[in-house]
């Protein structure tokens, strides 16, 4: 089976006034259906940059990257991302009508069907009873799940998520996390997720990529992240191991 | 095997009474005053007062007419017809001019978010114009558009266009990194792009833009209209004040000058003010 995301040797560079930055040094790595794909390192190693090049936000100066076979040259719908910012969501328009949206100018559903389809999503992330309200008015968790809902509802051959979690406050990102979850259990979306946590890393991913910083490379590549369970230890275990190698240079010195 | 204890309170939940006041009507005076219509209200009953009690001080109709002059005035001219055909003039003309100088404010500032050479012609257009007058273009106005609504119109657009474009440009310019990528990955492009998302998530400045844009064509239009007053016979609010004052018929002055006054006042507080709470504070753009 070929990978449905497939990224070979890319290389990201991108100017600031003053320099040419490297974020990233051909970096290859491949995402199947349905996977729970997790970016992890630390600032610097590119992982946010990979993702907006995935987006189609930015051309590889090498390599490429390819989706279902096309090769990705601008943003599209059918890479649904959700960002870190809670102004994602277009403040003039309310919970069901920035679903509704993206099906609207991007799908060309019929109107009828495209509120129906906006409706079970925001069913399925607990918001019915936000429907009708702008996203002034919403809690940031609250915000973060409409970009969720939003980006589902458009079903786009991959979710790409830049650590969505990361400005909530730590009880309410277990929710999401859960939510997450729970949402993937139901429909096995393929989604790509950015994080800097290791624990969210391991409680999100079956399939974690590692990255080291500056240039941001490859350092290793976990699969089957599934199999450990926080209950007997393995969990933590894992984190170490993960921690122990991302942090293995600094050691060094 | 130690674990922490947990004890639960047995005195929280609904079961307790409350014990202190958590809510309480607000008295009618209160009411009142947190309303901001009736404290402006307030203010121009005030200031009536106060120039009621001056002109009477005074006791000179030719400079200084009571507030009750003026308004009988207001009303006789009213009820002639005068001033709402003088008013009506001023309008149409201020209306051509507003709606063209607003048409090409939108097509510069589209061209000007689109292209690089764009945003530096409109840089350079608004700092080279904005800073001039409108009115002091109207004797070369007079001179290729003849004595007529043309001259008007065309300083009109000017005291209009620029003060429009620097605002929905500043507001383009403000729109968030993360709302463009949002709107690209929707796939929207060109002309979609703009209206569908820089437009209402620019909407704050470009209102404000309307707003100065309608303010600076209203003055600009009663000073041209003082210079040089009638065209094909019809003149408007300007030229009512102007000759009145050639009559000394000066509490027909002052009630030209609170037409002018009124007709601001009401088209600030009932259209820009119910786009506004339409628009802007529903989406929690502007408290």
């Amino acid at each position: 089976m070929s990978a449905l995301l497939d990224v070979s040797g890319v290389t990201l560079r991108y100017k600031t006034p003053s320099v040419l930055v490297t974020a990233t040094d051909r970096v290859s790595f491949q995402v199947n259906q349905s996977d729970r794909f997790v970016l992890l390192g630390p600032s610097g190693c590119g992982k946010s940059t990979l993702l907006k090049a995935v987006g189609g936000y930015m051309s590889p100066s090498e390599g490429k990257i390819r989706i279902k076979g096309r090769e990705v040259t601008e943003p599209g719908a059918d890479r649904m991302m959700v960002f870190q910012e809670f102004d994602q969501l277009l403040p003039w328009k309310t919970v069901l009508e920035n679903v509704m949206f993206p099906l609207l100018v991007a799908r060309k559903l019929p109107r009828k069907e495209a509120e129906d389809r906006a409706r079970a999503y925001i069913e399925k992330v607990n918001l019915t009873r936000a429907i009708e309200s702008y996203p002034h008015t919403l809690s940031g968790g609250m915000k973060q799940r409409v970009a969720i809902a939003r980006g589902m509802a458009m079903e786009p051959d991959i979710l790409l998520m830049d650590e969505p979690f990361a400005a909530l406050d730590a009880l309410t990102r277990r929710t999401c996390q859960d939510e997450l979850l729970q949402l993937w259990e139901d429909t096995k979306f393929t989604v790509m997720f950015v994080t800097h946590s290791i624990a969210e890393a391991i409680k999100i991913g079956n399939r974690i990529l590692l990255l080291s910083p500056h240039p941001g490379r490859v350092k290793a590549e976990v699969n089957d992240v599934d199999r450990v369970s926080p209950t007997d230890g393995s969990a933590g275990q894992l984190e170490k191991h993960i921690h122990d190698l991302l942090f293995a240079d600094e050691a060094v010195h | 095997m130690s674990n922490a204890q947990i004890v639960m309170r047995a005195d929280t939940g609904a079961a307790r009474p409350h014990t202190g006041e958590v809510e309480r009507k607000l008295g009618a005076l209160e009411l009142a005053w947190g309303n901001g219509f009736v404290r402006k209200t307030v203010i121009i009953i005030f200031l009536g007062i106060v120039w009621e009690a001056y002109g009477r001080y005074l006791d000179n109709p030719l400079l200084f007419p009571t507030l009750s002059d003026t308004l009988v005035t207001l009303a006789d001219r009213v009820a002639d017809g005068t001033l709402p055909l003088r008013a009506w003039t001023s309008l149409k003309v201020l209306l051509m001019g507003y709606v063209s100088g607003v048409v090409i404010a939108a097509v510069l500032t589209i061209l000007a978010i689109n292209t690089r050479i764009g945003t530096d012609f409109l840089e350079t257009m608004t700092a080279m114009f904005n800073p001039l007058p409108a009115i002091a273009l109207l004797p070369l106005a007079l001179i290729w558009f003849g004595l007529g609504n043309g001259s008007l119109v065309f300083i009109l657009i000017h005291s209009v266009l620029w003060a429009v474009a620097l605002n929905t440009h500043s507001g383009f310019l403000g729109v968030s990194q993360t709302l463009r990528m949002v709107g690209r990955n929707y796939g929207l492009k060109g002309l979609s792009y703009v209206f569908k998302i820089l437009v209402p998530a620019a909407f704050p400045s470009i209102l404000t833009g309307l707003k100065i844009g309608w303010a600076f064509a209203w003055r600009t239009l009663i000073a041209a209209e003082l210079v040089f007053g009638v065209s094909s016979g019809q003149g408007g609010l300007g030229w009512f004040i102007f000759e009145n004052r050639n009559l000394l018929d000066i509490p027909s002055v002052f009630a030209g000058l609170l037409t002018v006054i009124i007709i601001g006042l009401t088209v600030e507080n009932l259209i820009f003010r119910t786009i506004e709470r339409r628009t802007i504070r529903k989406w929690g753009l502007q408290n």
